[in-house]
């Protein structure tokens, strides 16, 4: 495989929590490895809390890892010394947010909110070629037509349209990767689609990544090339969207996967009797951290925290139990 | 047959805006039988809100919107012209609402069991020995510790704030729930779960639900009847495994398809193109035609009429041959 566009080695995030009497750590990352690929849609699949928003800032630069490493384009990120390196990565590698609604200032027309960005990131561009750009960004997200789109105030746009704007100011960057947080969560089941498509659409024709982080796991199906599945901060599984949603090995991802309301298919009541809530890690022992919920969990869970292991082609785990590929085979 | 236990006609609700009245619910008739499932699903903005707001009387006085004509018949009375004071006999003993955000909706600076006392405090003559074991009796209906009673709301999960609530709710419990999303803060794995549960007390408890959501999916196995909103009127109101395998309206083909799916074939979606209209300015003809595949003369010509395609209800010019509207 050619070298990766991005590389996470050993990702660590912890946050102090508590008072000054009761100092405790909580683990929002742990030791995670990613890969993202050029011209690669990655989903990280996760329930609230399980920590794929900290990978979206980790990867970001908005937030330090507490360790690990970061590598973009065979290079460390991690420690950049200069403004021009941190803006020049920053447009290579920008965020698109969750909520449309808060992340576009309202005082300013669309115009200022995307050649503002292209002002700061793309310095050598005039006044004239700013406005081209912007149009021309406009125009590829699809907010046609863009003179019109340019002129108007965010209260003016639909919240996909909002979403709409956030690509395009990303876009308008000439961006490698672009980290989408949720992007379709606030918007209306009719319109979702059309920014998943919009993805597509741009990967396609700008030849852009994406880090599409979601907790819907449908959608990523939908989108995504590859899946990562996040866990109370660890990434427990991993491989090609088709192959892990139609066979998942990690028993967390079976019940993910078991979760997602299909109205194609009948009710099924005998995996339905999972209560538990995703865990806060707060200076956790050793184990694996989807034992106490998990429905074959034994002794070893508890004690021994699980490595990933390849599991398949591109497929890994991190379970005791997950069986490889090969040996189901031979058996069956 | 069933006993009716509410009954909707006529509906009208209005906003002032500086731009002139907006109608969020406009001439809504339906039904609902006691112990029934029903699913209000639409998009943001359809006026679901605001209709289940409406029938729970809390719109008006010091708060935003008004009831501007139509009849609510609940219990053998017309809601619509209670009382403040007779309204106080119905909420939470015969009529009770879970909201949509627990985190909002609870008060972050008191203990469960002190919001519970509050609620008994306010509808009912008991006394704390009475309250006590009922609010420990409710928590464990829905599947809490009683040890939680002491707890404020961030020390529970969102999960739990949400049961919590719903627990609060069957304190005394009342012939109808009303819930607004109370699923929408959660990610799928709790979703279901809590769906399960409301299902189980509802079969267990014998209350009716009215059940408003985004998302169409999420109530496929749990409601008895569906109800499509668009654009302040009901478009299409049927079975719930009928709307599924055969709807009838087109928003509602539109919305079926606009959600990917975790098994079968990966085929393209196209979600409906467009937005839902401005309400200031509905369009004169069918709300929906701008955005449908179907349209042509007569849906731009005037408002659709209701026709009864073998008990299903659907407001769409496509099935007019050979039957009457069912009303005007």
């Amino acid at each position: 495989m050619s070298d990766p566009l991005l590389r996470a080695v050993g990702l660590t995030r912890h946050f102090r929590i508590g008072g000054l009497l009761s100092p405790k750590t909580l683990h929002a990352v742990d030791d995670v490895d990613l890969e993202i690929g050029r011209g690669e849609i990655v989903a990280l699949v996760g329930e609230s809390g399980s920590g794929k928003s900290t990978i979206a800032r980790l990867l970001a630069r908005i937030y330090r890892p507490t360790s690990g490493e970061i590598w973009f384009e065979g290079r460390e990120i991690t420690n950049l010394r200069t403004r021009r390196q941190r803006l020049a990565y920053a447009s290579d590698v920008p965020m698109v947010f969750q909520d449309p609604f808060s992340s576009i200032n309202p005082a300013y027309r669309i115009s200022h909110a995307i050649q503002r960005g292209i002002k700061l990131h793309r310095r050598e561009l005039s006044r004239e070629q700013r406005r081209v750009e912007a149009l021309r960004v406009l125009d590829a997200v699809g907010l046609v037509p863009a003179e019109e789109t340019f002129r108007k105030f965010p209260h003016e746009l639909s919240g996909g349209q909002r979403q709409r704007v956030g690509f395009a100011q990303a876009l308008a960057f000439r961006p490698k990767l672009i980290i989408a947080d949720e992007p379709v969560s606030m918007l209306d089941v009719s319109i979702r689609v059309g920014v998943l498509n919009l993805m597509n659409e741009l990967r396609a024709q700008q030849g852009v990544s994406f880090l599409y982080i979601t907790h819907d796991i449908a959608s990523a199906r939908y989108v995504a090339d590859r899946v990562l599945v996040m866990y109370g901060g660890h990434l427990v599984e991993e491989g090609p969207t088709e192959d892990v949603l139609a066979r998942p090995k990690h028993p967390y991802t079976q019940l993910l996967v078991a979760a997602v309301p299909d109205p194609r298919a009948p009710l099924g009541l005998a995996d339905a009797a999972d209560t538990g809530e995703p865990p806060r890690v707060v200076d956790p022992s050793e184990g694996c951290r989807f034992a106490p919920r998990c429905p074959l969990a034994v002794d070893i869970c508890r004690t021994v925290t699980p490595v990933r292991r390849e599991l398949g082609p591109g497929r890994l785990a991190a379970c005791h139990l997950a069986e490889p590929d090969e040996l189901k085979e031979s058996a069956a | 047959m069933a006993e009716r236990l509410l009954e909707v006609r006529d509906l009208r609700v209005a906003y002032a805006t500086d731009g002139g009245d907006v109608i969020p619910v406009d001439r809504v008739d339906f039904d609902l039988d006691r112990g029934e499932f029903l699913a209000i699903v639409g998009e943001s903005g359809c006026g679901k809100s605001t209709l289940m707001y409406a029938i729970a009387r809390l719109l008006g006085g010091g708060l935003p919107g008004e009831i501007l004509g139509g009849s609510i018949q609940f219990h053998g009375h017309n809601m619509v012209e209670l009382s403040d004071r007779q309204l106080r006999h119905i909420r939470w003993r015969e009529l009770s609402v879970v909201m949509q955000s627990a985190m909002n909706a609870l008060n972050p600076v008191l203990s469960i069991e002190a919001q519970m006392r509050d609620a008994c405090k306010a509808h009912s003559t008991m006394s704390n020995g009475q309250i006590q074991a009922r609010s420990e009796e409710v928590l464990r209906l829905v599947g809490i510790d009683p040890i939680h009673l002491k707890s404020f709301p961030h020390q529970l999960s969102g999960g739990m704030r949400q049961r919590a609530m719903i627990a609060m709710a069957l304190l005394f419990t009342p012939d109808l729930v009303i819930m607004d999303e109370p699923t929408s803060a959660l990610d799928v794995v709790a979703q279901r779960s809590l769906m399960m549960q409301i299902k189980q007390l509802q079969e267990q408890l014998g209350f009716a639900v009215i059940f408003v959501t985004h998302d169409m999916s999420l109530v496929s196995h749990f409601s008895d009847r569906l109800v499509v909103m668009y654009a302040g009127q009901i478009v299409e109101l049927a079975e719930t495994r009928q709307c599924f395998d055969a709807p009838l309206h087109p928003y509602t083909q539109g919305l079926l398809e606009a959600f990917p799916s975790i098994r079968g074939e990966k085929k393209h979606l196209t979600g409906i193109p467009g937005s839902p209209p401005d309400l200031r300015r509905p369009p004169e003809g069918c709300r929906f035609a701008p955005r449908c595949p179907h349209v042509h003369e007569r849906c731009v010509a005037g408002p659709p009429p209701v026709y009864d395609v073998e008990g299903d209800l659907v407001r769409c010019v496509l099935y007019d041959r050979d039957r009457e509207a069912v009303n005007a």
